[in-house]
């Protein structure tokens, strides 16, 4: 019992972290871009939550479409203004430019919040739990897993079913030949970025609640999101929800072998997966 | 008296960091097909590029209906109701067949084409309206490459070899379409390797060599010597 309750809290688990991974899958199937800031934003949207929550005094999924629309205007025009400066022929530049985004936001919030552990503190939810099946689940950690596969569904039907998701994948195919068709490249990334730091917001208020965080854990998020994205396979949405669960099964099985194993089980199981399928296990298959 | 839609002054353009053209003027009457014909490298594809915008000019050296926008995004020009048929087709291949043409409809300008329209002059395509554009033949996918540029309803419509790499009857009953593209008063710029088909398709035609315009004139009054002289050089 003991051990399907590690899987199962493993496969809740892999829920938070598809949801760190998405932002990250959409850009980089948007643009090409990898955003090595993205664990920063996944704290700094859990650092703002902390504030919304403290000005307005509500319930910090209260707070979240608050900090989701702040989000998405950062992440517009950090784009605009800076990110589509960066983008073309070689993935460096935007690689160095969000190296660059992750310490300055890691000391910006070491500045204004302190380096001291906060969390969100969400009352009863932290704490709830519900019994199935003689396993007792959190409903946070369920919640988490029911929001990353509407998020996962939502970002699949718009990739395939809008005129925006057309538009993405016509412009991450050929943006001349996207732009001839009267397509601004610009303001579409910008879009896209908009939308990953939406989905980011989502995943900094659901860890910020879960547990306790500082300026300092971002990359720790980042490395998470990458390896759900890359055991799922690049492009693939679904596959990094898949990822995700496995990462996260990967890692509650370690720690209920070896609680010091809960970190390096993941990683394992991630170099064994890019040994095996260097593509992921689900490369990019179209709908 | 028809208006003057675009106007082509001094052109220099540059390929990379080689200059391509030099010094091309070139002037295009509402309602006109014209034909630029030249050999391989004449700088015909940087010419239709300049004027789409994915290649920057000076401001000046490119007027559309008395705007200069030789300095304009393609993007931008795209509003403005120019459309590329790009070398080679560039279809999106992660797109359909019908997503590829509803591409066509990013500008939102209106007019009298739509998908039904586009599937009335190229049936086979609404056969195959679901199909990844990757599965297509070349015929095709030149179909759909048109039809996305006719998606957007543009006054000024540019065709870049769109013969290149296909049979003579798949060019043949594309260039049938061709009456039907541009009855509605459309102007069209035609680059073309296919002489022939070229002037036949045309009103006035200007040759291009090695950068510079070295004939232009209407193709009853041109001489197959005039323009292979114009095309190959001293001969």
């Amino acid at each position: 019992m003991d051990w399907i309750n590690a899987l199962t809290q493993g496969v809740l688990l892999g829920g938070l972290y598809a949801l760190f991974a998405a932002g990250l899958s959409l850009i980089f199937g948007v643009m090409r871009l990898v955003n090595i800031a993205h664990g920063d934003m996944i704290v700094l949207a859990a650092y703002i939550g902390l504030s919304v929550t403290l000005f307005l005094g509500i319930h910090p999924l209260a707070a979240l479409p608050v900090v989701i629309v702040i989000m998405a205007i950062i992440g517009y025009l950090l784009q605009r203004l800076f990110l589509n400066q960066t983008i073309g022929g070689d993935i460096l530049p935007p690689l160095l430019v969000t190296f660059g985004f992750s310490i300055i936001i890691q000391n910006a919030l070491l500045e204004g919040y302190t380096a001291d552990p906060q969390s969100l503190n969400a009352g009863t939810l932290e704490t709830a739990s519900v019994d199935v099946g003689g396993l007792s689940l959190g409903v946070l950690p369920l919640l988490t897993f029911a929001i990353a596969v509407v998020v996962i569904a939502s970002l699949q039907w718009m990739f395939y079913r809008t005129a925006l998701g057309r538009t993405f994948r016509a412009v991450s195919d050929n943006q001349h030949v996207a732009q001839l068709m009267g397509v601004n490249r610009r303001h579409v990334f910008g879009i896209a970025m908009a939308l990953s730091l939406a989905v980011t917001a989502i995943a900094g208020v659901l860890l910020g609640i879960r547990t306790s965080f500082d300026p300092s854990v971002g990359p720790g998020r980042l490395i998470f999101g990458f390896e759900a994205v890359i055991i799922g396979g690049l492009g693939n949405l679904w596959g990094t929800l898949v990822g995700g669960i496995i990462l996260g099964v990967a890692q509650t099985i370690g720690a209920k072998i070896n609680p010091g194993w809960q970190l390096l089980a993941g990683h394992l199981v991630f170099l064994l997966v890019l040994a095996v399928r260097p593509t992921g296990l689900f490369p990019k298959i179209k709908e | 008296m028809p208006e003057q839609i675009l106007t082509v002054q001094s052109l220099d353009a540059y390929y990379d960091d080689f200059q391509a053209l030099y010094n091309v003027d070139l002037e295009l009457i509402e309602g006109e097909v014209l034909a630029v014909i030249g050999a391989n490298g004449a700088g015909k594809s940087t010419l239709l590029q300049s004027i789409a915008g994915l290649i920057s000019n000076a401001a000046s050296q490119i007027s559309y209906r008395g705007q200069s926008i030789g300095d304009l995004r393609a993007d931008e020009i795209a509003h403005l109701g120019i459309a590329l048929v790009p070398e080679g087709r560039q279809l999106f291949p992660s797109l359909n067949v019908e997503e590829n043409l509803l591409m066509g409809r990013t500008t939102g300008r209106t007019g009298s084409w739509d998908l039904q329209r586009v599937y009335q002059l190229f049936p086979v395509l609404e056969e195959r309206r679901t199909v990844a554009s990757t599965e297509l033949s070349g015929g095709q996918q030149q179909m759909v490459a048109i039809g996305r540029a006719l998606m957007a309803n543009p006054d000024l419509i540019l065709f870049d070899e769109i013969s290149l790499g296909l049979a003579p009857v798949v060019i043949k009953s594309i260039y049938a379409a061709f009456p039907r593209i541009v009855e509605t008063g459309t102007s069209a710029v035609i680059v073309e390797q296919d002489i022939n088909m070229a002037l036949s398709m045309s009103s006035r035609v200007y040759c291009l060599q090695e950068g510079r315009v070295s004939l232009q004139g209407t193709p009853d009054t041109l001489s197959r010597d005039d323009i292979s002289r114009a095309y190959f050089g001293r001969i």
